[in-house]
């Protein structure tokens, strides 16, 4: 995906006002199959895998022992005892290994070459506990469909018979001589669906979303408008907001930890933070003047004294302001409190926000 | 691409108009384009004096933040106030209302060393 296709700027305002299209064919995806899938899952992800039915998705991490993020995910359960991880693009290689190293000795494991493997699973017999895992990524392209139009796009690629699958729901839709699956979900805060399709039929699909389209406004869109819907949202970035020196309780996203599960990786970690409460906290800021936007990295203060530090920012299209987050010191990380973000020297006042930064107007 | 013939250009983008002893400094419709959606600029101060190459403003996209360059020697006479305000001037008119700032220059001779617009269309292929 390119950074902008014509303007960050009008592709941002095609999402919020009509609808837009991402390719998000980089993102990774895993396949976790058999009778223990369940359970094993539920030790590896924060979130309760238990809640879901089939056909649903969750947002979930994946921790190391320390409680540090290795990847914000979807885990979306497919089938009785199939499960679909979509991961991020960056992270997919790091997952995988992460996720094979833990599938305990006696399980059998699939490996991404194993390209029959998931396609004959379901007639297999096998150990009611084996759990299999595989990488999908090259198999899959995937496009997100994001905007107001998002329900005409998808009547006007699939039929007005079909109905859009929930929210956070993934149904599996015929298009044209094949199956694709759609998911109802995004990383924009607009209604949106993320379609799945064979690797092969990529471009195909791509020029038949953009041909569909034409009538609704729909724009090709690239990773600069995809980053500015977010941070309006305040939805997390991994390797921005998150990494493996940040936990979800830090991040303020200890909604998607289940500590009442009695086991996963990081648990113990977590609830040391929770305990003591984290050294420093995600917040949401915006500029209280016009000026330089904020950037990554740019120091935060408070009363002279530095407080931590800007992971995101950028202008806001859609308020045309400068939003951000940071990491700040827990005891000043409260909704109105008084920042000053420093760029190239100069301190520039901004206030602690609710999230998110950006709310639809009420039409 | 527009690349106006009668002006100098550096390799780091900015345009110049002669302007009697002083020259008049933007950035050139090919930066603004990779830049897109400028957004925020911040002009230097008057009577300011720098060296060639020296970072003098910054043109910030939504992307994000870009220098620009003092293509020569030379002191501050002017910036375009009305950048801040409407920083899409740069996006709408590089070569006119986009204009940054005005330098005095130092030593005219220096100018000699800017590429002309067939060796700047080069640079960008």
């Amino acid at each position: 995906m390119p950074v902008q296709y014509t303007s960050i700027v009008e592709e941002h305002q095609a999402v919020r006002n009509n609808v837009g299209v991402f390719d998000i064919s980089h993102m990774g995806q895993f396949i976790i199959e058999g009778g223990g899938g369940r359970d094993w899952l539920n030790r590896m992800l924060t979130n309760n895998v238990e809640k879901l039915s089939v056909g649903m998705g969750q947002y979930t991490f994946l921790l190391n022992e320390r409680g540090g993020i290795i990847d914000d995910l979807i885990v979306y359960r497919i089938d009785e005892q199939k499960y679909l991880l979509v991961v991020n693009a960056a992270r997919a290689d790091q997952d995988f290994g992460w996720l094979q190293n833990h599938l305990k000795v006696g399980h059998a494991s699939g490996s991404p070459q194993d390209e029959s493997a998931v396609a004959d699973l379901p007639d297999r017999k096998r150990d009611a506990c084996a759990t299999m895992l595989v990488s999908r990524s090259e198999d899959f392209g995937a496009v997100a469909v994001q905007g107001p139009h998002t329900m005409a796009l998808f009547h006007a690629l699939f039929g007005e018979d079909i109905e859009l699958p929930a929210r956070n729901h993934i149904i599996d839709v015929p298009f044209e001589t094949s199956n694709v699956s759609v998911a109802r979900t995004g990383y924009t805060g607009e209604d949106g669906i993320e379609i799945f399709f064979p690797a092969n039929d990529a471009v195909k699909f791509w020029s038949a979303v953009l041909e569909q389209g034409k009538t609704l406004g729909t724009k090709p869109c690239g990773l600069g408008a995809r980053d500015t819907l977010r941070l309006e949202m305040c939805y997390p970035l991994n390797g921005s907001d998150l990494s493996p020196e940040r936990n979800p309780i830090e991040a303020g996203l200890g909604f998607f930890v289940d500590v009442s599960k009695p086991d996963f990786v990081g648990r113990d970690a977590l609830l040391k933070t929770k305990e003591f409460s984290p050294r420093e906290k995600l917040v949401s800021f915006r500029m209280k003047e016009k000026g330089p936007p904020p950037r990554p990295h740019y120091a935060v203060f408070r009363n002279g004294e530095r407080i931590g530090e800007v992971t995101s920012g950028t202008l806001s299209p859609s308020l045309n302001w400068g939003i951000g987050m940071a990491y700040v010191s827990s005891a000043h990380a409260k909704i109105g409190a008084e920042i000053d973000i420093e760029i190239r020297g100069q301190k520039f006042p901004a206030t602690v926000e609710k999230k998110p930064l950006y709310r639809k107007p009420a039409s | 691409m527009i690349i106006p013939d009668d002006l100098l250009y550096t390799e780091s983008h900015e345009w110049i108009k002669s302007e009697g002893d002083n020259i008049r400094v933007g950035i050139t419709d090919h930066a603004q384009s990779e830049l897109t959606d400028v957004v925020y600029v911040e002009l230097p101060k008057l009577e300011r004096q720098v060296n060639a190459k020296e970072p003098i403003a910054v043109v910030e996209s939504v992307k994000a933040a870009s220098d620009i360059y003092a293509p020569v020697k030379g002191t501050v006479l002017e910036t375009n106030k009305a950048l801040e305000a409407d920083p899409g001037l740069i996006n709408r008119e590089p070569y006119g209302q986009g204009w940054i700032f005005v330098l005095k220059t130092e030593n005219p001779e220096d100018l000699k060393n800017l590429k002309d617009a067939s060796a700047y269309k080069n640079q960008i292929g």
